[in-house]
Parts: C-alpha cells; structure tokens; sequence
C-alpha cells in the first residue's frame, strides 16, 4: 500500500499549490497528483466590459509574471480588431517583455528555486576566502573579496543566533540531499541577498514606458507612450539614456552573477539530469516579433512544437485549429453544458464552477474524482510542458546559434548528452540560457528603436480603430506571449462593442493540470513519479522538482463562461497562478 | 547591533523612558489593543511590568526582540504586493529583513513549505501572541463556504480569523485585501471580502494601490518601527502621509489642465506635449495616491508621467466605477486656477463620499 504524501502549501511559488504524492516501499514517488486551491474568477469579470480595458483586468492575473496577460490581452484584441501597431511601439513591447523575462528568471533562480540546492546554514561553515577564490575564478563580478563573503557570512550568524530565523526557518538544512560545499552555499547565499538587492532596480524600462512596476500600464494599438526627442515628458534622450544604463545593469548580472552560478551549482546535481523529465513534449506559441506579429516566421522564438523528444521534427500549431487546441474538465472542478468528457476550444469554452471536491478543513482529495480547479489544457489531446524547457529546445532544434552555443557550453560543463536536458536539471539550465539569449536581444532592440526614431517615424499608437463605431458586430481573436513561465494564450470574442466571452490557457494550467478524459497526467504529476526521497517528511527532493517549473497557480487557475455566470480553474497540487 | 531591540535604539536615538511608556500606549490605543486579553510581561524590566496593560503588551512587543515578527497571509491575490514589497528602495527588503523585522510565515518567501511551514505559522502565533504584525495580500472569499482559496486544506476565512485573534496590528496591502479589489469586481464570483470586513474587533490599516506603492508600505512600517506607532490614518484607513492628497494635486500636468490644454488622443499632439490627460479618462483628480509625489521605480515615472491615464487603484471598487477611458464628469473647459481648485475640491468630496457608500454599501449587502 503506497504511502500519502501531501505538501500544501507548496511554498517559494506564486499562489496556492497543493502536490499529494503516493511513495512506494523504497520512498520513491509512484503517482501525482497537482491541485491549484484558489480561484477568483477574473474571466467572468471581463464578460461585459470594454475589449480595451480588458489588458487592465487580465494584468491582474499574476504580479510575478506581471505585464504577460496584459500583452496576451492587447494582442488578442488587436488581433480580433485587425489593428496594426507602429514599428516603435513593437521594439518597446520587445523590450518590455525582455526585461520581464530577466526579471523574473533571475528572482525565480534565487528567491524561489535556490533554496532547494543551497544549504543557507552550511554556508556558515564555510571559509570566506575559499569563496572568494571560487567567484574570483568563475567570474569577473566585483563583490568577490573575502572579507566581502566575511561580511555575508556575519549577516547570516547575526540571523541565526538570533533565534528568529524569519523566512528560512525550520526548512531543511542538514538534508543528505544538499550536496553543495560551504563555500559555493556561502557564494548563492550572497548573491541571494544581491540579487534581491538588483532586482529592485531592475525595472526601470517597465516604469518608464508603463508608469510603473508591477502591473505597468499598456493600451490597445501601441504603447502609451509618445516619442518627442523636444518634449519633456515623452521618450526623448534622457529616457533613452536611463533604458541604456538599465540594460547593462541588467545584462551585466546575467553576464557575471546568474548564469555563472547555475553553471558552478549544476555539476553538484547530476543526478537530477535524470530526475524529473516528464512529458517529453513541448509547445511554444513564439515570442519577440520582428515587426508584424502576423508574420510568424520573424519570431526570434518559434511558434512550434517537439512530440516525444524528437527534436528533429518541428510541428507547427495553429491555436485557432478548434479540432486540437482543447481544454477538458474530467478532473477539474468545473461542468461542460455537453458533457464532461469533451474538448472544447477556448472560443467556445465554458467555465461553469461545480466543486465537488472534500469539505474543508480536509486531509486528502478525492483524486479518482475532480480534484483541481485547474482545467486540462491538451494539444491533439496531447498533454504538452512549456516553459524555457520547451523554448530553447525549440531554439535548439531549429537551429539559432546562440541558444546551441549555450547549450553545447551547459552539456560540456554537466559531461552529459543531450538527452539530458529533458530533466530538473534542463529545466532549471535552460531558464538560465534563454535569460542569456533575451538580454542579448535587448540590445538589438535598443538599436533598432533609436534607428527607428532617427528615420523620422516616431508613431506609438494606431488610432485607426480606437473608436467602438469602427468595430465589426463579432469578431473573434488569439493574443498570446511567450510568459516566463511558458505558453500564455488568450481567446476573446467581441460582440457589440463588449466582451462575450474570454478565455486564459496559461503555462501553469498546461504545467500543473490534473489528468484528462483519457486520463493522462499533466507536467508537474508525470515529472514526479520516479523522484527518490531520502528524508519523506522533509519532501526536497519533490521541490526541486516543482519549483522547476517555475509554478504560477494565480495564473492557472481561471474561469471564463460565455454566459457570465460562473467561474474558472482551480490548480491541482502545485502553486499555480490561479486567477 | 543586529542585537539591538527597538526599545534599545529608541532609547539611544533619545527618547525617554516616560516617552517610550507613553508611546506604547498610544499605540496601543491605535491597535485597539484595549480589548486583548491580559498579559504576564515576564521578562521584562519592572518599570515596564508596572505600566497600565494594553500598554504593557506593547512595550513587551518592543523591548522583548531584536525584530519586529511578522505574519503575511495571502489569500486571492496576484502576490503583486508581495512583488512590490521587494521593490522598495528606502529600506530596501534585504535591509528590513535582516535588521527590522522577523517574516515567520509568507508562501512566496518561506523556504520551508507544507508540514514544516504550518508549524513556523503556528509556533510564531503562540510565541509572540498579542505582539505581530500581520499583513493581508488579497481578498477573501466567502462564497460555497469558502471553497474558492484554501490552504492546507482550510478555508482563506479560518485562517485569516485565526491570525488575527493574536495580531498586534493589521495591515492590509494592495486593493484586494483594502477594499477588495479585482475579485470583489462584478459580479464578485467568489463573493470576496475586504480584510476589514472579517476583522471587527481591531483597526486595519490599508495600504491601497494595485499594487501599493512599495514605499507607502514599508514607509508605514518603519514609521511603526521608528516611531512605535501607526501614522495617522484617513476615513479610508490609509496613512495619510501617502494618501493625504489626491494624485492631480502633485501631478506635472496639472497646470495644463489649469490652462485647459488636453491631449485628445493617444500620441497627438497634446500628449507629446505632457497636456493633461484627463479627457483620456484620467482618474487622479479623485484618487489619494502618492505616485505623482514619490513615484515609482526611486522616482523614475508613474503612470501619467508615461503616458497614461490614471485608473484610480487606490480608491475602493475602482474596477467598476466608469471606463478607464471615459473621461470624469467634473467640469473641465479652460477654468482659471480657483476655479479648477473648486472643481477638483468637489471632485475629490465627491470621490471620497462615493468611496464611503460603496463601503457602506457593501457592508449592508455583506
């Protein structure tokens, strides 16, 4: 008889995450099971309300991955309404997104995944010289004297002894799963508190061009901002001066902190090259167009999907295919007018909330049953990751040169074959990769604005069908981004001027969803089974895992109904954004 | 000095013992801690056990640790607040955490998670019961018996009541959990409640926005740090050191919309000139906010800086009072500047007078 394992809350996530895990005699996972535990219903709000504002309401999904639905918003809406946007306002969405990507991958590395591999309180064990040699050697980043790491070092003492341990208390320091040496936990721990320091300032392109940061403003048609290189209070060179700073700061970090470090922890963790793999397929709906977002082929990541960890064969999706992008309910807590065993696409989706789960305060969900408030998003009743996995997989394989360079660096340092990236390990390796290749890109991007201002074209903003008169009766649209966490896709239908029916499939909803009608499990249950546990009650090794991908249960769980009536997704076990 | 307690540094920063006692009773006043039970203040200096009791327990609260403890509670929130939070500049996150306050429970942070985080909650409760802080992220629903946000297999309600009962002070951060926010919009699916409505028997101090300004929060809670008290705090419960004026009043458009010139469009003419954007819908003449003072980012921009509109996310149920585009129905034309002074006066009454019903409203119907 296997064992129950339940951890809720799954913390170091965005929302609420419950993982219940069955662990046979020899205590490794042999079943899964993800629930997200919060919904609030935001679809249903939008039912009604100006397709213009909907960015706005949408944004409010998640402040992690702050700014994504705003775009999947805008996106889908000027795709329902046939709106172009100016040349400037895509490179500033460009850099927007770039720098959400850095954002948010290097706060997930150390505030919410390092703490599975990083042993804070080993850290005190450790010779602050060692250290700095160990930084000194690996990269050129200043902070690396000992008496800096002496410095750090302190800090952490002072907190321990203490007795009020705050937010590292009572974790697992000590756990046979921690391999790292003190020095290398003392350098993560330092750049711990550096990177919650840099992160801070890390935002400056979102507060210019949206005012602030979380949940900066966006607008249908283009970006708020105006371009006068005279005027005081548009883009002109002083702001332009303050982006370029920001993106060295920002690069700089990645260059010398981030990715250093991901390269100088893995090597301690091969075994987790093998843990934690999963699926085996991936989907990416592409991000960063060159110019028209129509033209799917400009994208610097491609819209694409691998089946069975085929890299030599891209698939391309097309998210209206009504017959294969499908959500299912079977294990969701939800009720389909046609039964509860059909696929529905998102234009046609319904989001009617029947929970029929345990009557709280309970032990264990009913998992034969509907156990999640996440729906079971599939492609070709497929079960797909996504993620930065499945983004420089599909980088990789089709061939950008950076991403393969990276790689073939990552691989080499690891000693290990391709193979094992479908991993913990990849997983976490691949996050770091694609913030390489998306700082990289902001350059490029800054370049070309500047270029484009200096032509003389300084439109931000399509006013042509602001006006609701100048909409179509119905009409019906895709918006999507490439968020931190993977594939985000909103479907809106428009009818006389309103908002008749909005649906979000978000990269944790693919992720954490439960199992479907065919009873497949989702990412996070099948990237589990197999995970050897040293120390059941301390579950770190199912962390690692988890926070491998980056959960966002505020995202995951959703609810829209084309009635207006009821509401979303729960997420089943993990931290899921739910919204 | 990471061993110093905050009696100790108020002491050497130059207040009085008498000031100190006195101090803590007027916090105490604030916190409404007249209604917590009595507690033995064992371990305390005598002088201090002898002070009248409400006082007493906050004078242990300050003179017993080193930090201030910390109980955060998110419940339907977005974690946008708690994302803010780490944007402060001044202090810094690193720097409260490690030299002023103590975080024992927040999911996002907490390195332990499940068993072992349920039990840091519970130990923290019982060891600085009547004396933490508690913080509410998000709203909480009350629909289907609560079965829209549970953790740990219990209901958002049971845990916030239970966190409650031992809480020094409240302090609810963002929209959501101060007047509750985007899922309290209509038509309210989960039939979620602001913090204040389930927390009845001590004031809840709000630090609206969505998010809160990062340094509204932690300038409220070093201002209870440093000077042992809550700031004074508006008919909305919101400190009146960051929401005291509306953001029109500090905003570097408003002598365009005195002159009465007005961007009419996104990116005309008006706009790349920084005209007001009130006939863009602009909500700052209504709305109490410090981002056009302290701005966001260490004083890089807010959103009317860069272009866009305010959508007044500090006021209650700003979600469904009007268009974001829609422009006000205060007069606008080309008013002289007492006149704009007027219009705006009767604007933000009014503003603030439909705030109150809305709550009252809500109250009612709650």
């Amino acid at each position: 008889m296997a064992s129950r394992l339940v951890i809720d809350p799954i913390t170091r996530i965005e929302g609420h995450l419950r993982i219940e895990a069955e662990l046979d005699a020899n205590n490794v996972v042999s079943n899964a099971y993800s629930s997200g535990t919060m919904v609030r219903g935001i679809e249903i709000i939008l039912n009604g309300r100006d397709p213009r504002e909907a960015w706005a309401f949408a944004q409010r999904v998640c402040g992690v991955c702050t700014t994504v639905h705003a775009f999947a918003s805008i996106r889908a809406v000027e795709d329902a309404l046939g709106i172009t946007i100016p040349k400037a306002a895509n490179l500033i969405r460009n850099l927007m997104i770039a720098q959400q990507y850095v954002h948010d991958h290097v706060m997930h590395f150390y505030h919410l995944h390092a703490l599975d591999w990083v042993d804070v309180v080993n850290a005190l064990k450790a010779d602050p010289a060692a250290t700095s040699a160990l930084q000194q050697k690996i990269s050129p980043w200043p902070n690396s004297s000992p008496g800096y790491f002496a410095e750090v070092q302190a800090k952490v003492q002072a907190i321990v002894d203490s007795g009020q341990l705050s937010i590292f208390a009572n974790a697992y320091w000590g756990h046979p799963a921690y391999k790292l040496p003190p020095e290398v936990n003392l350098l993560a721990v330092a750049h711990y508190l550096e990177a919650l320091d840099w992160q801070a300032r890390a935002t400056a392109i979102h507060t210019i061009f949206g005012g602030k940061n979380p949940h900066p403003n966006f607008v249908v048609g283009g970006v708020p901002m105006p371009i006068d290189l005279n005027s005081d209070t548009a883009l002109n060179a002083e702001r332009l001066a303050v982006i370029n700073d920001s993106i060295a700061f920002i690069t700089r970090f990645v260059d010398e902190v981030y990715l250093p470090d991901v390269l100088a922890i893995a090597p301690f963790y091969k075994e987790y090259a093998a843990i934690g793999g999963g699926l085996g397929n991936f989907l990416s709906w592409g991000e960063f167009p060159a110019g028209d977002i129509a033209d799917t082929s400009s994208y610097l990541v491609p819209r694409a999907a691998i089946l069975n960890r085929d890299l030599n064969n891209l698939v391309v999706p097309d998210p209206r295919d009504a017959a294969k992008m499908q959500e299912f309910i079977s294990h969701s807590w939800y009720r389909y007018s046609g039964g509860d065993d059909l696929g529905l696409h998102p234009w046609q989706g319904e989001t009617a909330l029947n929970f029929t789960g345990p009557k709280p305060p309970y032990e264990q969900l009913e998992v034969e049953q509907k156990y999640s408030w996440l729906k079971a998003p599939r492609w070709n009743e497929t079960p797909m990751e996504v993620g930065p996995l499945a983004r420089v997989l599909i980088m990789y394989a089709a061939g950008h040169s950076q991403t393969k360079e990276l790689v073939d660096l990552t691989l080499k340092t690891l000693d290990a074959p391709v193979e094992a990236l479908f991993s913990t390990l990849g997983r976490t390796a691949a996050r770091a990769i694609e913030t390489k290749v998306f700082a990289d890109a902001m350059r490029g991007y800054y370049d070309d604005l500047v270029a484009t201002i200096r032509t003389g074209d300084t439109r931000t903003f399509n006013r042509d069908r602001w006006e609701p008169l100048s909409w179509p009766a119905r009409a019906q649209g895709f918006g999507f981004m490439e968020a931190p966490r993977g594939a985000l896709g909103h479907w809106v239908v428009i009818e006389n001027g309103k908002i008749a029916n909005y649906q979000m499939v978000v990269p944790t909803t693919w992720n954490a969803s439960p199992r479907d009608h065919k009873g497949q499990m989702g990412a996070y249950e099948a990237s589990l089974v197999g995970t050897p546990l040293a120390k059941p009650e301390w579950p770190l090794e199912i962390l690692r895992t988890v926070h491998s991908f980056d959960p966002c249960m505020a995202c995951a769980i959703h609810m829209v109904d084309a009635t207006g009536r009821d509401i979303g997704e729960l997420a089943t076990g993990l931290n899921v954004c739910v919204r | 000095m990471a061993e110093e307690t905050i009696y100790q540094r108020l002491r050497r920063q130059g207040m009085s013992r008498r000031q100190f006692l006195k101090t803590c009773g007027v916090l105490a006043g604030v916190m409404g801690l007249q209604y917590a039970a009595p507690v033995v203040a064992s371990g305390l200096p005598e002088r201090l056990a002898r002070t009248p009791g409400p006082a007493r327990i906050v004078a242990r609260a300050l003179a017993s640790k080193p930090r201030v403890p910390v109980l955060w509670m998110n419940f339907q929130d977005c974690t946008g607040c708690t994302e803010a939070l780490t944007r402060s500049l001044s202090p810094a996150l690193t720097d409260l955490v490690t030299n002023a306050i103590t975080v024992e429970y927040h999911e996002t942070l907490s390195a332990a998670a499940g068993v072992q985080a349920e039990e840091n909650k519970q130990a923290m409760m019982k060891q600085y019961a009547g004396q933490y802080l508690l913080v509410v992220e998000g709203s909480i629903p009350t629909a289907a018996d609560g079965v829209y946000c549970t953790i740990g297999g219990r209901t958002a309600v049971d845990l916030l009541q239970e966190a409650a009962a031992g809480a020094a002070a409240v302090i609810a951060t963002g929209n959501c959990a101060a007047f509750g926010g985007i899922p309290m919009a209509s038509p309210n699916p989960t039939g979620a409640k602001a913090a204040y409505e389930l927390i009845t028997d001590k004031p809840v101090a709000h630090i609206a926005g969505c998010p809160a300004i990062p340094e509204a929060f932690t300038g409220t809670l070093v201002h209870f740090i440093t000077f042992g008290a809550l700031p004074e705090l508006d008919s909305l419960h919101r400190p009146l050191t960051f929401y005291g004026q509306t953001v029109h009043d500090r905003c570097l458009r408003r002598p365009f919309y005195d002159a009465g010139r007005f961007a009419e469009s996104f990116d005309d003419e008006g706009a790349r000139k920084g005209w007001c954007l009130y006939k863009l819908g602009c909500k700052g003449p209504t709305t109490y906010n410090a981002c056009a003072g302290l701005k966001w980012g260490g004083g890089l921009s807010f959103p009317i800086q860069s272009g866009h509109p305010c959508l007044g996310c500090s006021e209650p149920n700003f979600w469904d009072r009007g268009g974001f585009y829609q422009g006000q129905s205060a007069p606008v034309g080309r008013p002289t500047i007492t006149a704009a002074g007027a219009a705006l006066g009767a604007g933000a009454v009014l503003g603030v007078a439909v705030a109150l019903a809305d709550l009252a409203q809500r109250k009612a119907i709650g």
